[in-house]
């Protein structure tokens, strides 16, 4: 039962993923050829909204439901992991039109060649966990 | 809307980034046998998982009951650019040239799905977020690390589409 809530936010993302053609690999590619401002409002829209909320949330020291405070594990600093790994996220992302939500959105919609790339992206995960010890982070 | 789903996620005592799934879906396969990056306990992660069961429903739900299944209207210099790599105009939102069954199971079209698929695997989890965890709850946060990797995103994405699209798309 506690899972219930987390499928209903799970749906009303795919919802809203779908309904904003956020899924869409056209819309993917008109971002990357900065030719239209779909994209940008949407992921802007949310950003700006969330450092609003954020900073809310901060100083008022909002506690979640359970009553612990909320609290934002800072990320290791480092250059390197973010620019590399991001700029080879973008690869895949412009190519497949998709990230990994926007995925799963594209089977439950359809497109079950979807499929195919989600399958790969768990590969590359398992890659980078067998390579990690490699890279330069 | 989005943002509002990552305050509820945050207010349920989780954080919003869907990448994580791919690590939590390695390890549940038993990869942590193998592999150290992967042994951990994923049951902490199954509201995440039910997060993303919850995001097939949505899409399904979005296609079958909130659909009017246009084309996805994007800009007539998009539809030119892309018509010079031989894509046809939108007809829906995906592009059959690569998500037709019948392409996924031509060589070519099947090799474009897997690459793009590992790429953002491995580069999602290199990057340690992906769209969700980095360019919106990172920069929501205002963490450096997030957007040097947004900078990295479109590093990739820019490449991908000016310098590697031309030489695979070429007719």
């Amino acid at each position: 039962m506690k899972y219930i809530k987390f499928l209903l936010l799970g749906s009303i993302f795919g919802i809203v993923m779908a309904k904003s053609e956020a899924i869409s690999w056209f819309r993917i590619q008109e971002m990357f050829r900065f030719q239209s401002f779909h994209m940008y409002g949407i992921i802007g829209t949310a950003v700006i909204l969330g450092v609003i909320g954020v900073a809310l949330i901060k100083k008022f020291k909002i506690r979640d439901y359970h009553g612990n405070p909320i609290l934002f594990s800072p990320k290791e600093d480092s250059v390197t992991r973010y620019l590399a790994g991001g700029a080879i996220f973008g690869l895949g992302w412009a190519l497949s039109g998709a990230c990994p939500g926007p995925m799963v959105v594209n089977i439950g919609y359809g497109f079950l060649s979807m499929g195919i790339v989600f399958f790969f992206a768990l590969v590359g995960t398992y890659l980078y966990g067998v390579f990690k010890n490699w890279l330069p982070h | 809307m989005i943002a509002g789903i990552m305050f509820f996620l945050l207010y349920f005592g989780q954080s919003f980034g869907f990448s994580s799934n791919l690590r939590t879906i390695c390890a549940a396969s038993g990869l942590g046998n193998r592999v150290k990056f992967f042994d951990f306990n994923w049951r902490k992660q199954i509201w995440n998982l039910m997060f993303l069961v919850g995001a097939i429903a949505g899409g399904f739900l979005a296609k079958e009951f909130l659909s009017t299944d246009g084309p996805v209207q994007i800009s007539q210099a998009t539809i030119s650019d892309l018509g010079k790599l031989g894509f046809a105009a939108p007809e829906s939102l995906q592009p059959a040239e690569l998500f037709s069954l019948e392409s996924a199971f031509s060589v070519k079209g099947f090799l474009i799905l897997a690459f793009g698929g590992l790429l953002v695997g491995f580069g999602s989890r290199y990057a340690g977020g992906c769209t969700s965890g980095h360019a919106i709850s990172g920069l929501s946060n205002l963490q450096l690390p997030s957007l040097l990797a947004v900078v990295g995103f479109f590093v990739g994405g820019l490449v991908m589409t000016f310098i590697i699209f031309p030489l695979i798309f070429s007719i």
